[in-house]
């Protein structure tokens, strides 16, 4: 290696023989640019920290602004307990909304953690590595989908089969089995990193007091590497939670309260995305609103994330 | 490597002979991020000027149309026979709904809107001008065996007091009901005519109904689901889902305009004040007989 750097070295003085006295001038004037360039990259650097800050609270302010004639008009705790939301007769309540949003939220999760954690031990302990990075392949592949194509091969494939267990299929449970497609890749590269992070020693220590490999890992690695695991279950929520074209296609937009997973149901982004053509005053005001509602469940789904990480970091500093 | 590369570059920044190796980056840098605040501006800038230049769309020969997704095709059709016979001009059409379209043409946002619903005291002021008018049919999967239903039948289907297929002559199978979203000028239409009486009491269309968002994803749920039961505009209507008849009277254009068919509604195009120029040039060429053939054509009633 350092033969190859001095050979380059050498070309490089022979290239370019330069005298003292220009040397020292070239040097002066270097500097000087250099420290412009510097300057410049800075600045140029906060302007673009400063504009995303700036746009991000732009937006704030915005939704907050447009929201708030709705939480004042229909009143707070009739617009969030509210069980009729109906434009055209004035009524605005969002808690079948939340009740749907939360529920497709929940149940993805419930059918994805185990499936993905799973397929993450998998590739960070088990398989061998050409079905590895088969696999991981795969799995990239799967975030770069559009989730309208989610959405279609929802309407065309699950619908009709949920469709055959009873109801209309455009429901719930369908809504679930997409979701869960759409978060698994989120919860298996990020459970896949932290398990592979879990330094090498806790493996061979394991090991060594004789621990077969699955006790290794469901007694050493995972609980090492949970709050990585517990991060990517919280993004592959907010994930889940702001999702809209698919919802929409499949989980049938009615305004209920779900009784049971064939039953349709509505999320907090679908009710936007499906209203906001038709909406004037009030209604508008209140579609608003349910950003507002939304934009607080994500906000709180990133605090949580961040104390995951944070306790990670703190536990993995201490050790 | 990654090491070695480091190493590389600090030899001969320390050996003072190629100290611009490392400029170049920086300059890279630095001229990339005013290349992306120039971009940026640009875009403030195109912004602002697509704004002030709608004003002017009257002049520049461009009618502009957006509202009622049931009128979209309809208008589309007219605007490019319009603009075939006067090349100079282009007419815009766009959806986003009766409301939408008769706010936008009251605000001079467009200038005409099209309504697929009466107006009503809430809508803003505005200028109508009857285009067509428009059957909606109440569909049904091909599989179902039901031909005909009452007026009264196809009420308490939607409001949902009647759930299953057996309790108006089908098979024993639950209804599954499909509507368009709230807001929508078939959905308001529909309500209007179907599920409110002359004396003012009125069914809300059930809410257990799965809600679409246009007419076509209806005929698509209504195609793939043999309980389903939807409606939709006639201009829509297709071979791969049944219309049935209403009171006994087939979904079709002659029983719409001789009155048999209980479910018409108006087509509207509004403007915010009389129009003049080309846009009024285009509203007087949409009642020619040329334009309304067009209109029987797409499958609505002409008011000739």
């Amino acid at each position: 290696m350092k033969d190859i750097f001095r050979s380059n070295n050498q070309q490089n003085r022979n290239l370019k023989p330069d005298p003292e006295s220009e040397r020292i001038t070239e040097n002066a004037k270097n500097r000087r640019s250099r420290y412009l360039s510097d300057k410049s990259a800075r600045a140029g650097v906060l302007i673009c920290a400063a504009l995303s800050f700036v746009i991000i609270i732009a937006i704030i302010v915005f939704i907050l602004q447009e929201g708030l004639p709705a939480f004042i008009e229909v009143g707070l705790f009739k617009f969030l307990f509210g069980l009729d939301w109906s434009p055209s007769n004035d009524k605005f309540g969002i808690l079948p909304m939340i009740v749907g949003s939360l529920a497709v939220t929940i149940g993805s999760m419930i059918l994805a953690i185990p499936l993905g954690i799973a397929c993450a031990i998998l590739l960070a302990e088990v398989s061998p590595p050409k079905i590895r990075n088969l696999l991981r392949h795969a799995v990239e592949l799967l975030v770069g989908i559009p989730s309208v194509v989610y959405g279609l091969v929802g309407m065309a494939v699950i619908v009709p089969f949920i469709r055959d267990i009873g109801g209309s299929g455009y429901s719930v449970a369908a809504a679930c089995l997409v979701l869960m497609a759409m978060v698994l890749p989120t919860i298996i590269s990020i459970s896949e990193d932290s398990i592979r992070a879990v330094p090498n020693k806790y493996r061979e220590g394991s090991l060594a007091l004789g621990a077969t490999q699955w006790q290794t890992i469901r007694h050493v690695l995972i609980p090492a590497a949970k709050s990585g695991i517990a991060a990517s279950i919280v993004l592959g929520m907010g994930r889940a939670i702001g999702e809209t074209m698919a919802m929409i296609m499949v989980i049938g937009n009615a305004v209920i309260i779900p009784t049971s997973p064939l039953d349709p149901a509505r999320t907090l982004t679908g009710n936007i995305a499906v209203e906001i053509n038709y909406a004037t005053g009030l209604h508008e005001s209140a579609l608003f609103g349910t950003a507002v509602v939304l934009l607080i469940f994500i906000i709180l789904l990133n605090t949580l994330i961040f104390n995951f990480l944070k306790r990670g970091n703190s536990e993995s500093g201490s050790t | 490597l990654e090491k070695g590369e480091g190493h590389f570059l600090l030899n001969r920044y320390m050996s003072h002979k190629t100290p611009k190796l490392i400029k170049p980056m920086k300059y890279v840098i630095s001229i990339s991020f005013i290349i992306l605040l120039v971009i940026a501006s640009v875009f403030l800038i195109g912004c602002r000027n697509t704004n002030s230049s709608s004003n002017s769309q009257e002049i520049s020969g461009v009618i502009a149309e957006s509202g009622s997704t049931t009128v979209q095709p309809l208008a589309e059709r007219l605007a490019d026979s319009f603009m075939d016979k006067n090349p100079h001009v282009n007419v815009i059409i766009q959806g986003g709904g009766s409301s939408v379209g008769i706010k936008a043409a009251y605000e001079g946002i467009v200038d005409i809107g099209a309504s697929s619903r009466e107006l009503t005291p809430d809508d803003p002021p505005v200028e109508k001008f009857l285009l067509a008018k428009d059957g909606i049919a109440v569909i049904v999967n091909p599989a179902n065996p039901i031909d005909n239903l009452s007026i009264e039948q196809v009420r308490n289907v939607f409001s949902g007091n009647i759930s299953n297929w057996n309790e108006v002559g089908g098979a024993d199978h639950e209804i599954h009901l499909v509507a368009r979203e709230e807001g929508s000028g078939t959905r308001t239409a529909f309500h209007d005519m179907v599920m409110t009486d002359e004396d003012g009491s009125e069914d809300r269309v059930s809410r257990r109904a799965i809600l679409q968002s246009s007419n076509g994803s209806i005929i698509q749920v209504v195609r793939s689901d043999p309980n389903a039961a939807g409606f939709i505009s006639f201009g829509y209507l297709t071979e791969i889902v049944k219309a049935i008849s209403i009171n006994g009277s087939a979904p079709a254009k002659e029983n719409a305009k001789n009155g048999d068919y209980p479910i018409v509604r108006p087509l509207y195009f509004v403007t915010g004040n009389q129009p003049v120029g080309i846009v009024k040039t285009f509203i007087d060429y949409c009642f020619e007989e040329e334009a309304q053939e067009i209109v029987a054509d797409e499958g609505y009633i002409s008011v000739k």
